[in-house]
């Protein structure tokens, strides 16, 4: 049962095999056995989601379920969620309660998903191993020595180590991408505007997007039904007719066109990487899928540009954290500018202040042109690589992340190292398109490697099906890491 | 020496809207601390800003009323700084491209039409108030007033001095509440001005360097707040010093200005296009529509009133309200050129009167315009002396019923019947035999006191040019 896919218990609980209230104490249990280890939770509530699964199989009896009603669901503590506290990984908010639900959480309330937790995650969605959480890093399922990646590392680990079937994410610069191929399993950011940003913490609200994580595309696609429409709240949210994400999964890839970006494909990936993505595009090829070559010039500049616009809109969004009216608030103070330098220095870690810095040096008087304008400029170009790719193939596929899982405390002392981890992932947000990673084999270690496979905006559907048939031929998304016995 | 006051003005006004600019808290005034403030404007974590429509239609109709350039894309951006009742830390504002530009303001300064240049008006939310009465070591913040949708309208530099500066608001505050976009309500600072404040001797092209005094909320303060400032430029100049670029606090109490800060502690706000938002798009056909809605404007109205024969200066008076407006409007209706300036003059004269004594507006009046009508009728055609249009206005206060029936039942029918008047005056002339000889004896005055005798014996109903004709008549011949 814990290996089923949000599918198989889906169709398990309409066929009554199962219950809710079972299959939620059984995901629970699991979480208790392992998060002492992995540390993918931060918040727990037996007795509230065991609530919640009762009031789904009541809905179920009464024959109101949906295919999401009584499944098990974490969420990453980046969502604000009404009885259950509110982190974003940080000191800052280690005792926050939200008064109201994030449209995402509310979505999934609708649908009648059990709230399983919340997840662990680098704070403020700042990081790409989860080493920067207030709560202590997550441990990758299949190495505990090694990083699940980040920012939605606990969601990651959480579905590896079958602590959740499903979890949602959010993704600034790679952050349901990366982790997703580090632990092995399928995440998706979907085009910016198809998922509300409405109560989901904001860290670069140009770049951010929620998303859903589970072991297949299939999955995805179900996620993606509930998480995905328009929100009034959200002046970004985009107001489109409702779409089945699963209209797809049967596509025949044969005919598809994909592109292979040389700069994905170039020195400084590891090998094993390539290798693995490179005999994933074979099997497209075998089932009549058309490659070329294809080049998105600007690649080199994503990282830069990332690093100038993520961190201006960080640091005027991270404002409201000020002491004054929730979160933390230092304890002595002479006067309100003290209140405040205390309560920030205080309640914000290291890298968080980082960029905040960096973010306030680039949108200061003098500084704002060179920096900012220029990058906005960049980012343009780096949309327009992907425009004018995407006029030659339907799909581009290349590696999600440069290497498999690294060891923890490898590079948190090297941000510009820790920084070019995300270089694949980081170009689609720049440039608004939707990017999924699925697993596509391990290197000599045992690790997982992500195929990244990037569309055209609203492409969802057509990703989602290339991923699918490829499932349907591999069973890689189905490994489950033996450091987390079943 | 001469020199000459420079002054341009940036006023707040405080957009009457049913919810907030960004949220949907209700945007009114007086409630309990902290009960208009929803999760948006508190700032909570995860919320999102959505522009308010009625907030935009409001800028687009002062756009037009000052013949401005609408923006067809205008942008939000972010003020950054940190204050604690700012809860975002920073204030959605507009910063390069503002939703009106340019346009062009017309008003009088001590009756002479003005024409001044706008520089911009911009959409931007209200801070909280941070309450430090009622607390001893804390200050209260209320976030009421939090994202309240303001309108900026900034001029350019072109008024010269203290007067001119305040005709300038108080007909821009007549505007602003004309086209229905701002209560004008100054104590509750629904419309807020700031001054910039600079001195030059008279000729130079240069303008001096300048003072910006903040938060003037009413007319007086302005007047007073300007002339200290100019003043003490005037001084620190003369003395052979030089201004310093600084934003100043007006105190009332002491009439003085003070420095707030230095252009040295001008704080970097780090301004930054809104990424919550997206670019202000407002296209032709949404033009079209608020113009559609526009009332006419002021200066049109009073050049109409002033065709139908209503004085200029009575004109002016009754265009600095709407409603008053809308009132003379009616009340002038298929009237004739005399009748018009009658009704005018009941308008300026009593009527407003009686409104302020009860300090109400012209729309609870208790006399309608038709009834104010039927009034200027009566004393046209002689039915009623003008002297008793203060009776009448009082009696239709009193609920006495309409005009016609005041005039009934209180008997105040004028007497034009010439030997009633005979009589009266006389009865008159033989009870003031000293005024009489004084009249004889040249002194006109006298005439008068017995002109008023004979209103006063006729209880004020006799037809005052027959009074005088046969006053004159009897005075003469006898």
């Amino acid at each position: 049962m814990l290996n089923s896919t949000v599918i198989e218990l889906s169709d398990a609980l309409a066929a009554k095999k199962v219950s809710s209230v079972e299959l939620t104490r059984l995901y629970l249990d699991r979480i208790k056995g392992l998060n002492g280890q992995l540390n993918a939770f931060i918040t727990v509530d037996e007795e509230r989601s065991l609530a919640q699964a009762r009031i789904a199989d009541e809905r179920r009896s009464r024959g109101e379920a949906g295919a999401l009603t009584g499944v098990p669901v974490a969420h990453k503590d980046i969502y604000c969620t009404r009885g259950f506290r509110t982190t974003c990984g940080s000191k800052m908010l280690a005792n926050f309660r939200s008064p109201y639900d994030a449209h995402v959480i509310e979505r999934f309330n609708a649908a009648g998903a059990v709230l399983l937790g919340k997840t662990n995650m680098d704070e403020f969605a700042m990081g790409s191993s989860n080493e920067t959480s207030h709560f202590g890093p997550v441990r990758n399922p299949w190495d505990p020595g090694r990083v699940p990646g980040g920012s939605s590392g606990g969601s990651a680990a959480a579905v590896a180590a079958r602590m959740a079937p499903a979890a949602t994410g959010t993704d600034t610069g790679g952050s349901i991408r990366q982790p997703a191929a580090l632990c092995g399993i399928s995440g998706l950011k979907p085009t910016y505007g198809v998922v509300s940003r409405y109560g989901m913490i904001a860290f670069a609200s140009s770049l951010d997007q929620g998303g859903p994580m589970a072991k297949s595309a299939a999955d995805l696609a179900l996620l993606m039904n509930a998480m995905a429409g328009f929100d009034a709240r959200d002046s970004t949210s985009l107001e489109r007719p409702a779409e089945d994400y699963g209209r797809e999964l049967k596509l025949d890839v044969a005919g598809l066109r994909i592109g292979l970006p040389k700069e994905y494909f170039a020195e400084g990936v590891d090998p094993e990487v390539l290798s693995r993505v490179r005999e994933a595009i074979r099997w497209f090829e075998s089932q009549g899928a058309e490659t070329l070559e294809i080049t998105l010039p600007n690649t080199g500049l994503a990282v830069p540009v990332y690093y100038v616009i993520a961190p201006a809109e960080a640091s005027s969004n991270l404002s409201r954290f000020d002491g004054v009216r929730y979160g933390h608030r230092a304890k002595d103070y002479a006067d309100l500018n003290d209140m405040y330098r205390r309560t920030r220095a205080e309640g914000f870690g290291t890298e968080v202040k980082r960029r905040i810095m960096i973010g306030t040096y680039v949108l200061s008087h003098g500084y704002y042109d060179a920096y900012y304008l220029q990058a906005q400029k960049v980012r343009r170009m780096i949309a327009k690589d992907f425009t004018e790719a995407f006029t030659r193939c339907d799909l581009i596929m290349g590696p999600t992340s440069p290497s498999t899982a690294f060891a923890l405390g490898a590079k948190s002392d090297d941000p510009v190292q820790m920084y070019l981890n995300d270089i694949f992932t980081i170009p689609a947000p720049l440039a608004g398109l939707p990017g999924l990673s699925i697993p596509c084999g391990f290197d000599a270690r045992g690790l997982p490697v992500g195929l990244q496979i990037m569309g055209n905006y609203f492409a969802e559907a057509r990703m989602l099906g290339a991923a699918h048939r490829y499932q349907q031929a591999t069973d890689w998304h189905l490994r489950a890491p033996n450091e987390a016995p079943l | 020496m001469a020199w000459e006051i420079v002054v341009g003005i940036e006023t707040h006004t405080q957009l009457l809207t049913r919810s907030k600019m960004f949220s949907g808290a209700p945007n009114a005034f007086g409630a309990a601390p902290n009960t208009q403030a929803c999760a948006v404007d508190i700032a909570l974590p995860g919320t999102l800003p959505v522009a308010n429509r009625a907030a935009i239609e409001h800028a687009i109709r002062f756009g037009l009323a000052v013949n401005g350039r609408i923006s067809p894309r205008s942008v939000f951006a972010r003020k950054n700084y940190f204050y604690p009742d700012l809860p975002k830390g920073y204030q959605i504002s507009q910063y390069e491209i503002p939703v009106v530009q340019g346009g062009t303001f017309r008003f009088f300064a001590d009756k002479i039409e003005k024409s001044i240049r706008l520089t911009r008006a911009h959409l931007e939310e209200d801070a909280g108030k941070s309450l430090h009465e009622n607390f001893s070591d804390v200050t209260g913040i209320d976030l009421n007033r939090a994202g309240t949708p303001l309108l900026e309208i900034v001029t350019e530099p072109e008024l010269r001095g203290a007067k001119e500066a305040v005709a300038y608001a108080r007909a821009l505050h007549v505007l602003v509440v004309w086209i229905g976009i701002c209560d004008g309500n100054m104590q509750e600072g629904s419309f807020r001005c700031d001054a910039n404040v600079s001195v030059r001797k008279t000729g130079d092209e240069k303008l001096g360097t300048r003072c910006e005094i903040k938060n003037l909320n009413s007319f007086r303060f302005m007047e007073q707040a300007i002339e200290y400032e100019a003043a003490r430029q005037i001084e620190v100049l003369e003395g052979g010093g030089s201004i310093v670029q600084q934003t100043r606090l007006y105190d009332a109490d002491r009439n003085e200005t003070r420095s707030m800060r230095s252009k040295e502690d001008v704080q970097d706000y780090r301004y930054f296009p809104d990424p919550d938002l997206l670019p202000l798009v407002i296209s032709e056909q949404d033009i079209e529509r608020v113009r559609a809605s526009m009332p006419e404007l002021p200066e049109t109205k009073r050049a109409k009133l002033i065709e139908a024969g209503v004085p200029p200066a009575q004109a002016n008076q009754i265009t600095s309200d709407i409603e008053l407006t809308r009132y003379t409007v009616s009340a002038i209706r298929d009237a004739s050129r005399i009748a018009t300036q009658t009704v005018s003059s009941l308008i300026v004269g009593p009527l407003s009167a009686r409104l302020n004594q009860d300090n109400i507006s012209i729309d609870k009046s208790k006399m309608s315009a038709d009834q104010l009508r039927i009034l200027a009728q009566r004393m046209e055609d002689g039915t009623l002396s003008g002297k008793l249009a203060k009776e009448i206005i009082d009696a239709a206060w009193a609920g006495e019923g309409n005009v016609d029936e005041i005039i009934e039942k209180r008997g105040l029918r004028q007497i034009s019947d010439s030997g009633a008047i005979e009589k009266i005056v006389d009865e008159v002339l033989a009870a003031n035999a000293k005024q009489v000889a004084d009249y004889r004896a040249g002194k006109e005055k006298a005439f008068n006191s017995l002109v008023g005798q004979v209103m006063k014996r006729s209880q004020g109903k006799a037809n005052p040019a027959q009074v005088n004709e046969v006053l004159r008549r009897k005075l003469t011949s006898a």
